[in-house]
């Protein structure tokens, strides 16, 4: 089986435009959290988000670019063409076949969406814009990066909720490592704060209106976010031929389902993706020095999810380091996993960890060092990045270092 | 009035808990009743739609809630509270 290897990060989100910027952001425990600034956010009674600040589509994109680009899309191909410019790849001949790109996202373009319900329903209009399916369809932003970057082999996107860009990314994974491509363009991306977005989240009353506080007695519920994290995952052999800078190599990938309940966790289907992405990497626990948890700052998720990881790593979960991003830049659903690989890459390739900022008061039940408040330098050799989404399924990564 | 907000409260309680409103008793908690947390969250969405009132409900955190669920009788005490509070 090939190994794989990242050789290109790029995001967009609401600590930075690019990689570098979100890195130190983490690194400084910066909070991309704020009132959210949506058509009428007066009638949410969640007013709290993760936005990407200070983006101006004009700059980036022409009118008919904009015309076909939702927000998730833009997204996007931002975070993508940092990745392929940091890789050095060109896909071009034989090449662009062998390489394909495979993104996550839960909503896809739900602000085309809001906006055209509120032209047809709300204002009454009888006619949209003609290009609104391809503009909304999940897989817009796959296609677009397909067509931007020339990517002819397999491309699709997947959508699993919250766990949506891990599940993308793990899938590029395998396609690698079986031989199916020698590239793979991943991650995921999700914009879904908008007022029909947000007012959704709403009605499950799990939504914060303070601040994401994982692990924190105190904790009182999740914040969304939105932006997108995409990567250059490669062949080992063909990076290395080229003399490609290797951020990092992707050692194992698990997927579980709970097959229990539509939106309460599992510890057991938690635990079973955790150990299986060590089994995969074929590494025990004890070599795991860090985890970016899944840390939504619910009650119920943080406390399973300690049991989960506790469950699986016995006496080793009182020294491996677990922090959950989130608490900076927010949920971003089917993007976060993408944004928060970001954390993995630095906690390898810096030895920085990623602080869990908010953080209060100690829970009983989350009794493990959850890196509070501050980042710490230490070096790890290998890291897990968790995923549990709504469903009841669940996806966990492996990274090692180089 | 008082009595119709009872009334309806028992209602929607007994529609999540597949009851009857004459098997439900003031003194029972919703646990009692078989009501889940997803049970709850579409309780208060009727309670909200029936008496057109906003009610302050965390589920990360029900017990700081100002929105007592421990028992049929305390969600009925804290909904006529609501009802007062919020109408007109």
């Amino acid at each position: 089986m090939a190994r794989v290897v990242i050789t290109g990060a790029g995001t967009i989100n609401p600590l930075g435009h690019s990689a570098a910027e979100t890195f130190e952001a983490m690194r400084e425990g910066k909070c991309g959290i704020g009132e959210l600034d949506i058509r009428d956010v007066e009638r949410l009674s969640i007013k709290l988000g993760g936005q990407v600040r200070d983006y101006d589509p004009d700059s980036r994109f022409n009118r008919q670019q904009q015309a076909l680009y939702d927000r998730f899309t833009q997204f996007t191909l931002v975070a993508a063409e940092e990745a392929i410019a940091q890789s050095g790849l060109e896909f071009s001949g034989h090449f662009a076949g062998e390489a394909g790109v495979v993104l996550g996202t839960s909503g896809g373009g739900l602000n085309t969406q809001d906006e055209n319900y509120r032209a047809v329903y709300e204002e009454g209009k009888n006619r949209v814009h003609p290009f609104i399916v391809p503009k909304l369809m999940n897989n817009a932003a796959a296609s677009h990066v397909s067509m931007t970057f020339n990517l002819k082999g397999p491309s699709f996107t997947v959508a699993t909720a919250c766990a949506s860009s891990n599940h993308a990314m793990g899938q590029a994974f395998w396609l690698i490592r079986m031989g199916v491509a020698k590239a793979m363009v991943t991650g995921g991306s999700e914009s879904m704060l908008c007022f029909g977005g947000v007012k959704a989240w709403e009605g499950l009353r799990v939504m914060s209106k303070d601040a994401c506080r994982p692990f924190s007695a105190n904790r009182n519920g999740m914040v969304q976010g939105e932006g997108a994290g995409v990567f250059v995952f490669e062949e080992m052999d063909h990076a290395k031929a080229r003399g490609a800078d290797i951020l990092a190599e992707v050692v194992g990938f698990s997927m579980t389902s709970d097959a229990a309940d539509i939106v309460m966790p599992s510890q057991q289907g938690a635990a079973r993706a955790i150990s299986g992405a060590l089994q995969d990497a074929r590494i025990s626990a004890d070599k795991v020095g860090y985890i970016n948890a899944h840390g939504t700052g619910t009650a119920a998720n943080d406390k399973t999810e300690c049991a989960a990881v506790s469950n699986v790593f016995g006496q080793h979960a009182n020294e491996v380091m677990i922090s959950s991003t989130k608490s900076m830049h927010g949920h971003l659903i089917g993007g976060t996993g993408a944004v928060e690989l970001l954390a993995c890459v630095m906690a390898l390739r810096d030895g920085v960890i990623a602080p869990t900022i908010g953080y209060q008061e100690p829970d009983p039940e989350c009794a493990l060092d959850v890196v509070p408040n501050e980042a710490r330098e230490a070096k790890v050799d290998y890291v897990l990045s968790n995923a549990f989404a709504f469903g009841g399924l669940n996806a966990v990564l492996a990274l090692k270092r180089v | 009035m008082s009595s119709n907000v009872k009334d309806r409260v028992i209602q929607i309680i007994a529609e999540q808990a597949v009851l009857e409103p004459s098997d439900v008793s003031m003194e029972q908690s919703l646990d009692d009743l078989g009501v889940d947390s997803m049970g709850l969250v579409e309780a208060i969405f009727s309670i909200e739609e029936s008496f057109d009132i906003s009610v302050p409900f965390n589920a990360n955190e029900p017990e700081k809630s100002e929105f007592d669920i421990s028992s049929v009788a305390s969600v009925v005490a804290a909904v006529e509270k609501l009802v007062a509070e919020q109408s007109g």
